[in-house]
């Protein structure tokens, strides 16, 4: 093939081949609110965490979504399970409880 | 020697009691036998396994604290309240104490008597060879009162197990009417019955009845006082003079013997396992698994009596009633692994179950442990709150180490604000820290409240967190996530320690329950501001106006139950206004439904608690609804905001900020 040099940035590059349809079915059904999230943002905004490590709920939700599960992981990674992300989430999402399926669904084997 | 009770006997001359059937067995007793051996078999080898089971050491505790006097002086007041007279239950709803105490505790004197009359009149009789397992349960049936010889002492005996076989039989009426309705007895709510609870609870029922009409049947005979004989007329009167009554004994036998095997499958292996509970309870052992060792004893503790439906905030929703504690148990009983951590999930760790139930199951640090089965062992990684070295020990105020570079807001580059400049502390001339903690710094009316407050009342303070910090930690243990909590608490001590203080204050209760119970402050006061302020107020620092407000304070969860501050609160606002009651409070204030405690509640079902809250709270009619938690207030504020008009003019507002007027 010949190259353009056209190509993508690896690291930006989203192959929606490798997104994981049974571990995401696993982590709505015990937590419905995965899906109803509207990436705000407000939860990354308060995040206690987020003032010692890179901490976002947001991207870590995108990023599932964006067949990137690994980055999600490392994006919740620090959570200190406070809870000021509900406290604030305009969707009323149970985000403790969210982070928690999510790391349980996707570090497990 | 010949013991004491065997000279009374021997003192009449012609023997009261005739030992009737010379073997002293009849067939009739198999059922019963078998039963009682299978039961006891049964706990002595659930004994043996729980007690292997619980750590060395706490097993030592144990056996030595059965020898502390202070120990043992608790275990009998114990043991004689909460498993024979049922106190705990009495004091809040006396009608169904009594129906507990009548069972429990007439039952427990009819054997206690049983075997005194015995002693007394077949001594011999008592030892396991010559029948010493059933005999005293059938003594009627095996003796032959001697007409013209029943003494004082005997007769006494035949009032006082009539009284108590009345006493029970009321009680037993009482607990069928339960069944039926039990609103009549103070309980919205009651359990289901599972099948084993079922047989055993349908032989209980029959047991006392079955046992009246034996011995009724037999009075002609045994003797027998006001009800028995009574009885014994009336069938008489309905039979003639003949009255056949094997049959009976029978009956009664099997009753017996179907309620001992089902027990051990049914709730009501709670009357013996209650008391190895009440022991180790006593003993200060904690449970550290939801379902071995300690846990076990403490599960099988429960008796199912379903006071904690009514007890738990969820229960406003009827979906919600099989959640609470008491199937909690029962699924922990059953391994039903599923439906355990579901339910554990769901809690609010409101702790009121804890606090009201009779046998003191301390169903949410189960759940916690639950918790923990499955979420201890999640990863994570702290290792960024290192940065902590550089704390408030060097600037006076904790902040996030700004050499570090981590990206905040998800922007790459950016550093965390500049920490103030500020100057080292002395330890004298800086003796007070505050710490806000995540939910009041993101509540930051209560925050200038707050230090409003410390101003008027002159108080030289170092606010730790006011540029940012860490959790307390409390959140993860709510969560089963211990060990990460460990890592939280540790470089919060530290932070605490360097700095110097001499006392803490804290504005959130869930910040102030883990600071008192899990970081042991060596030397520092840990106080919660309502108990500080009240002591400014009480030494005069702080000035208070009184308007003519009508005041209700709702006590937070973890402050309430969770730390036992009751008072100070109370007497604070008392200054600054007039207090009103609501209609559940104390230790039976209802959670406001924003707790951390649950993981899998969803925001419907926490905004029907705020409700049913507010409405306990609104009962009195306030103007202004005073809470001394971040989360309360935020909840609050909220379902006010949402309710219909009645509430409208209600304000809802932060303690420090009523004292503030
Ligand atoms: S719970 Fe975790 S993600 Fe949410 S604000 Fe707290 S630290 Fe951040
Ligand atoms: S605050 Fe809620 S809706 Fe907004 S990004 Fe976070 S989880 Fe999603
Ligand atoms: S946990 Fe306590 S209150 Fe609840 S059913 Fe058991 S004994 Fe009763
Ligand atoms: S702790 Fe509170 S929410 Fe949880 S079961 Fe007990 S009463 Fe219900």
């Amino acid at each position: 093939m010949v190259d353009f040099g056209f190509g993508l940035v690896p690291s930006s590059r989203i192959n929606l081949d490798l997104f994981d349809r049974e571990k995401y079915d696993k982590l709505t059904a015990i937590e419905p609110d995965a899906r109803i999230c509207i990436s705000c943002g407000s939860c990354t905004a308060v995040c206690t965490a987020g003032q010692f490590a890179h901490t976002s709920l947001r991207e870590a939700l995108d990023d599932i979504l964006n067949a990137n599960p690994d980055k999600a992981l490392e994006s919740l990674r620090s959570c200190q399970l406070c809870g000021k992300c509900a406290m604030v989430c305009p969707r009323g999402i149970n985000t403790r409880h969210l982070i928690l399926s999510i790391i349980k669904v996707y570090s497990g084997e | 020697m010949t013991p004491l009770f065997q000279i009374l006997a021997a003192q009449d001359v012609a023997p009261e009691v005739i030992d009737r059937i010379p073997s002293g067995y009849s067939h009739f007793v198999i059922p019963f036998a078998v039963g009682i051996t299978f039961m006891l078999c049964w706990l002595l080898v659930g004994c043996v396994r729980l007690l292997a089971a619980i750590p060395r050491h706490d097993r030592l505790t144990f056996f030595k604290s059965l020898f502390i006097p202070k120990t043992i002086v608790r275990n009998l007041k114990d043991l004689f309240g909460d498993c024979l007279l049922h106190l705990k239950i009495w004091r809040r709803k006396p009608l169904l104490g009594y129906m507990h105490s009548a069972i429990a505790f007439g039952w427990f004197m009819i054997i206690v008597l049983g075997h005194i009359e015995v002693a007394l009149f077949v001594p011999k009789r008592l030892s396991v060879t010559n029948g010493g397992l059933f005999y005293p349960i059938f003594y009627r049936y095996f003796v032959w009162m001697n007409p013209g010889h029943t003494t004082l002492r005997g007769s006494f005996f035949f009032f006082l197990m009539d009284f108590f076989l009345l006493y029970i039989l009321s009680g037993i009426a009482l607990a069928v009417f339960k069944r039926f309705r039990s609103i009549v007895l103070g309980m919205r709510h009651t359990t289901k019955p599972s099948l084993a609870d079922r047989v055993a609870l349908y032989s209980l029922w029959l047991i006392f009845p079955l046992r009246l009409l034996a011995e009724s049947f037999t009075a002609d005979l045994s003797g027998g006082s006001f009800l028995t004989v009574g009885v014994n007329r009336f069938w008489h009167l309905l039979f003639g003079d003949k009255l056949w009554f094997t049959p009976c004994w029978w009956a009664y036998s099997i009753s017996l013997g179907l309620f001992f095997v089902a027990m051990p499958f049914s709730r009501y292996m709670h009357i013996l396992t209650e008391v190895l509970w009440i022991l180790l309870r006593n003993a200060g052992i904690k449970p550290n698994h939801p379902r071995k060792g300690v846990a076990e004893a403490e599960i099988y503790a429960c008796s199912s009596c379903g006071l904690c439906l009514d007890a738990c905030p969820m229960n406003v929703q009827k979906k919600n009633l099989k959640y609470s504690s008491v199937y909690f148990i029962r699924f922990l009983r059953r391994h039903n692994e599923k439906k355990i951590s579901a339910i554990a999930d769901k809690c609010l760790m409101c702790d009121k179950c804890h606090a009201l139930c009779p046998v003191g199951v301390d169903a949410p640090a189960l759940r916690r442990a639950q918790r923990a089965t499955e979420n201890n062992s999640l990863p994570f990684d702290y290792s960024c709150i290192s940065a902590v070295d550089t704390g408030l020990a060097a600037t006076g105020v904790w902040a996030p180490d700004a050499s570090r570079p981590v990206r905040v807001n998800g922007r790459p580059d950016a550093l965390p604000p500049d920490p103030s400049p500020q100057e080292s502390l002395p330890d004298a001339s800086r003796p007070v820290l505050y710490f806000a903690g995540c939910m009041t710094r993101l509540t930051p009316r209560i925050i200038k409240a707050v230090e409003s407050v410390f101003e008027a009342a002159g108080v030289d303070y170092v606010f730790a967190d006011r540029e940012g910090g860490m959790c307390c930690g409390r959140p993860l243990m709510l969560a089963g996530r211990n060990d990460a909590a460990a890592k939280l608490i540790e470089a919060n001590k530290k932070m605490i320690e360097e700095s110097g203080c001499s006392t803490l204050v804290l504005s959130c209760p869930i910040c102030y329950k883990i600071f008192k119970e899990e970081y042991r402050l060596e030397g520092i006061k840990v106080t919660h501001y309502t108990q500080y302020f009240n002591e400014l107020i009480a030494s005069g620092r702080l000035k208070v106006e009184k308007t003519d407000r009508k005041l209700v304070y709702h006590d937070p969860c973890e402050l309430g139950r969770g730390c036992g501050v009751y008072f100070e609160p109370r007497a604070a606002l008392g200054k600054a206004g007039t207090l009103v009651k609501a209609s559940m409070e104390y230790d039976e204030s209802i959670c406001c439904g924003g707790s951390l405690g649950s993981l899998t509640l969803d925001v419907k079902d926490r905004a029907k608690i705020a409700e049913a809250s507010l409405k306990s709270l609104t009962a009195g009619s306030p103007d202004t609804i005073v809470t001394a938690c971040p989360l309360c207030l935020k909840t609050f504020s909220e379902a006010v905001a949402n309710s219909g008009s009645p509430m409208n003019g209600v304000a809802v507002k932060d303690f420090a900020e009523v004292l503030r007027g």
